[in-house]
């Protein structure tokens, strides 16, 4: 049962990945490496660990996923589509005048709990749908998803202090730490370093993860909170375009859109893997 | 307006379980009123206004109606890109409260100078924006804004602005309340200010001139056909307002341009070269040349230009 699972959510990850590379490459969009680069952890969220329904998109007992690196909706859209949030053959409209399918997350989107493309808005948010969860009884987690570059806005470090002052351990923060912001590496911009130590002096429970091994993602996820009464990260090590070998750690990634061959290229890296 | 502000809410929690009230860490010996009958809904977010706006927001989708609270610029420039993308975009029933509107912080500076809060909220989707002019008006807007769906920017004075209705009006989002009438000169005030707008009113009716006076509690949305009548039934029609650029008299002229109705038209506002300046609040209104004394100086020369 337990490795039926695992293997669905690598299934899972192959799907979406193919999926937001070929919507990126028809829309000319950009952001793919930033896709790619979460591709296991949603996976992993959507087969094994939201409490989400998707034939009632807003089930007030559902679990709150705020995806706040919001410029990589091509993959939260192709994974609710996979989940029958919406039929698939909408992902074709990605990007396409007119269509719902925005290049940042766009709550209008069934399934898409919040508009988002700015940095530094999800966190906030996450800590008012945890607090109204908390007052009001409901035993629904909130998770947010959240790029390492945008752990240099401001608004998250407020966060971080809010919600460890409120105790909401049903809110868990997951950082995709693939190193790589806007205009170069992480460290060279604004070094976070030492990451995991500043969200303890936060007063949040920290655990590291590779963000590619599905089994490593599965267990923590399935551990949340890490201590009661205390919010939980995940810090989650990541490649960023993870899965097409010519995007992984390449920051030109960020911007360019795959043209015919080099898609044809990564679909065939992503269904040759095991 | 503070106190019929937070009397207001406390009245309204009382009967609606929804009402929150979140504050930026200021509001000392206003809002305990609140804090002690409500400590499950009352949140002090500390001194993080972006933050304190994004937790608003994640509470109204679980479906509260919040109060955040702070003074001047802070509830709403700090947090500005929180209140477009999350609050206004969503839009979510999150009621944002300035305290302070125009220079009501005098000699603290220009930095609790709200001076071009109405400009810059009248322009974000789905927000209506109040700006009560007495503390009757106060509570009659809490009411509306609690009743409406949608984000709400409520602007109000810092304390002690005189009662100037003898009656309850009747208050309708976007549409002026009537204070005097007259035919000559239609005086539109917003905000705080309504005080020295009745007193030039008085005194300009006892030199003589009749004149009307209207409260423009609402900036957005408006009733344009009513407005544009009020405005036809007199000469010259002038704004009043603790403000600068881009707020009332920015919505009138465009109001009345898009009209294409011929009606004079004159400002009284703040100037943005004016705001440097260190004074009470009285003594700012002087240098911006919007107190009682200069309406009634210019509307004379409007309506009765030497020859």
């Amino acid at each position: 049962m337990n490795s039926t699972k695992k293997d669905a959510s690598i299934q899972l990850a192959k799907i979406i990945r193919t999926n937001a590379l070929r919507m990126v490459h028809t829309a000319h969009a950009s952001h793919i490496a930033s896709n790619l680069s979460i591709a296991d952890i949603l996976a992993v969220l959507y087969e094994n660990i939201l409490n989400v329904n998707w034939s009632q998109p807003e089930w007030p007992d559902r679990d709150r996923f705020i995806l706040s690196k919001g410029h990589a909706s091509a993959i939260l859209y192709a994974v609710l589509a996979e989940k029958g949030f919406f039929p698939k053959d909408d992902l074709t409209n990605f990007c396409r005048n007119g269509s719902e399918l925005i290049g940042h997350a766009n709550h209008r989107v069934p399934g898409v709990e919040l508009s988002t493309g700015s940095l530094g808005h999800g966190l906030p948010i996450g800590c008012g749908l945890a607090l109204a969860g908390k007052k009001d009884g409901k035993s629904y987690r909130t998770f947010v998803l959240l790029g390492d570059g945008e752990m240099n806005e401001g608004s998250n470090w407020e966060s971080l202090l809010f919600a460890a002052q409120h105790k909401l351990d049903n809110l868990i923060a997951i950082v995709d730490c693939n190193a790589i912001q806007g205009f170069g590496a992480t460290k060279d911009i604004l070094n976070l370093q030492p990451f995991s130590d500043k969200w303890q002096a936060f007063r949040w429970s920290v655990k590291e993860i590779d963000g590619h091994n599905h089994a490593e993602i599965k267990n923590v996820l399935a551990t949340v909170p890490f201590s009661e009464g205390t919010p939980s990260v995940i810090i989650a090590h990541t490649v960023k375009g993870k899965g097409v070998k010519y995007m992984e750690d390449q920051l030109a990634w960020h911007y360019r859109s795959p043209d015919g061959d080099q898609l044809a290229i990564a679909i065939s890296e992503i269904e040759g893997t095991p | 307006m503070r106190m019929a502000f937070i009397e207001s809410l406390c009245k309204i929690a009382l009967q609606d379980k929804r009402i929150w009230l979140l504050t930026g860490d200021l509001g000392y010996s206003v809002l305990e009123p609140f804090a002690n009958s409500f400590p499950e809904r009352f949140i002090n977010a500390g001194i993080a206004e972006q933050n304190m706006t994004g937790v608003s927001t994640g509470l109204a989708l679980s479906g509260k109606i919040v109060f955040t609270y702070s003074i001047a610029n802070f509830p709403i420039l700090r947090c500005l890109e929180q209140i477009r993308n999350d609050i206004c975009y969503h839009n979510l029933n999150v009621k944002i409260v300035s305290v302070g509107g125009g220079v009501a912080y005098g000699t603290a500076g220009y930095s609790h100078h709200a001076t071009e809060d109405l400009a810059i909220m009248r322009v974000l989707p789905n927000i209506t924006v109040l700006a009560p002019g007495d503390p009757i008006e106060v509570r009659l807007a809490m009411q509306a804004a609690v009743t409406m769906q949608g984000p709400c920017y409520l602007r109000l004075g810092k304390g002690g602005e005189p009662v100037q209705h003898r009656i309850t009006p009747h208050f309708a989002i976007g549409k002026p309340i009537t204070i005097r009438e007259g035919r000559d000169v239609t005086i539109l005030s917003t905000g705080g200010i309504l005080n020295d707008v009745v007193t030039a009113a008085d005194e300009l009716t006892k030199k003589g001139w009749s004149v009307s006076v209207a409260s423009m509690h609402t900036l957005k949305p408006l009733d344009e056909i009513f407005l544009i009548s009020l405005c036809q039934k007199t000469k010259f029609v002038v704004t009043v307002e603790e403000h600068g650029p881009g707020g009332l008299a920015s919505i009138i002229a465009e109001i009345i341009a898009c009209s294409g109705i011929p009606i004079k038209f004159h400002p009284f506002m703040l100037k943005p070269e004016t705001f440097a300046t260190t004074g009470d609040q009285k003594y700012l209104r002087s240098a911006g040349d919007i107190t009682a004394g200069n309406i009634v100086d210019h509307v004379i020369r409007l309506l009765d230009p030497p020859r």
